[in-house]
């Protein structure tokens, strides 16, 4: 095993634990804040990953829009509402807890399994790929060629997704002037 | 290719998936839910550009940029519908919302 494999397997694992630790934090966590700044943290080991897989534009707008644009809107709407507000689980293992952690596993141990059924077969070892797999130039060529109708019907999905959350968030006129309750 | 082999990658993305799934259904704070959802999102993100390297083709990194662009779609509206919540003096808690109207 050459040194450069052995630094890959290194980050590797540094960036496995971090991307599970911090999403069992976000889902532990008792606090809104904490739980958004634990996702950040599962965004980026994420973006280790995406550089390991020879995606780089990918991370890199991971880190932009995800972590820095979408986070940031969901810190400040996390700071509007109320940051240290604490809703409990649901209090002592209830049939709601179990039910929930027993699907979660189950769930789990089926995509692992499935996986593992796989790797059997055709997932050890991978194609060569070219120099400029996943830079921008090709990740946008072949998206204004191949997918040009997915990018512009997701332009339409953000513009939708902008009108409605606008319309969500300024009901205040209305509710002064007793219309819609 | 250097390190760990693709299925590696898919085990990381399906823990985080399942991960995901258990904060949407044991957590009553909607915005810990939404959380929770990006966490799946992004669960299946990885699992979409560790085949795109395995096959050697850049279709699934494009498809991981769309589900990015319908995750933030998604946040604007989830969060559009807290602040609603907060606007109307509604307890943030999903189980009091039970109805579409009061």
């Amino acid at each position: 095993m050459s040194a450069g494999n052995i630094l890959v397997w290194i980050v590797w694992f540094a960036a496995a634990a971090g991307c599970i630790g911090s999403a069992l934090a976000v889902v532990a966590l008792r606090n809104a804040l904490f739980s958004a700044l634990a996702l950040i943290g599962n965004l980026v080991s994420l973006a280790v990953f995406y550089l390991l897989l020879s995606a780089e534009f990918v991370a890199a707008a991971q880190v932009l829009i995800y972590a820095g644009a979408v986070m940031v809107m969901f810190l400040f709407v996390i700071a509007y509402v109320g940051w240290n507000l604490d809703i409990a689980w649901t209090g002592g293992p209830n049939w709601q807890t179990l039910g929930g952690v027993v699907a979660a596993a189950a769930l789990l141990a089926e995509l692992v399994v499935v996986i593992v059924l796989g790797a059997a077969n055709d997932l050890k070892h991978s194609n060569k790929i070219a120099v400029n797999f996943g830079d921008p130039a090709s990740i946008g060529r072949v998206f204004l060629s191949n997918h040009l109708l997915a990018f512009e019907v997701i332009s339409i999905v953000l513009l939708v997704a902008a009108i409605g959350g606008v319309i969500l968030g300024a009901q205040r006129r209305r509710e002064r002037t007793g219309g819609i309750r | 290719m250097l390190g760990p082999a693709i299925a590696w990658y898919l085990v990381v993305g399906s823990a985080i998936f399942a991960i995901g799934a258990a904060g949407v259904m044991l957590r009553r704070n909607p915005l810990i839910m939404l959380l929770s959802l990006e966490l799946m999102l992004n669960g299946a993100n990885l699992v979409l550009i560790a085949f795109a390297r395995r096959h050697g083709s850049l279709d699934g990194q494009v498809f991981a940029l769309a589900v990015m662009a319908v995750a933030a779609a998604e946040v604007v509206v989830g969060l559009g519908l807290v602040v609603a919540m907060a606007r109307r003096k509604i307890e943030i808690d999903v189980d009091l919302l039970s109805r579409l109207r009061k």
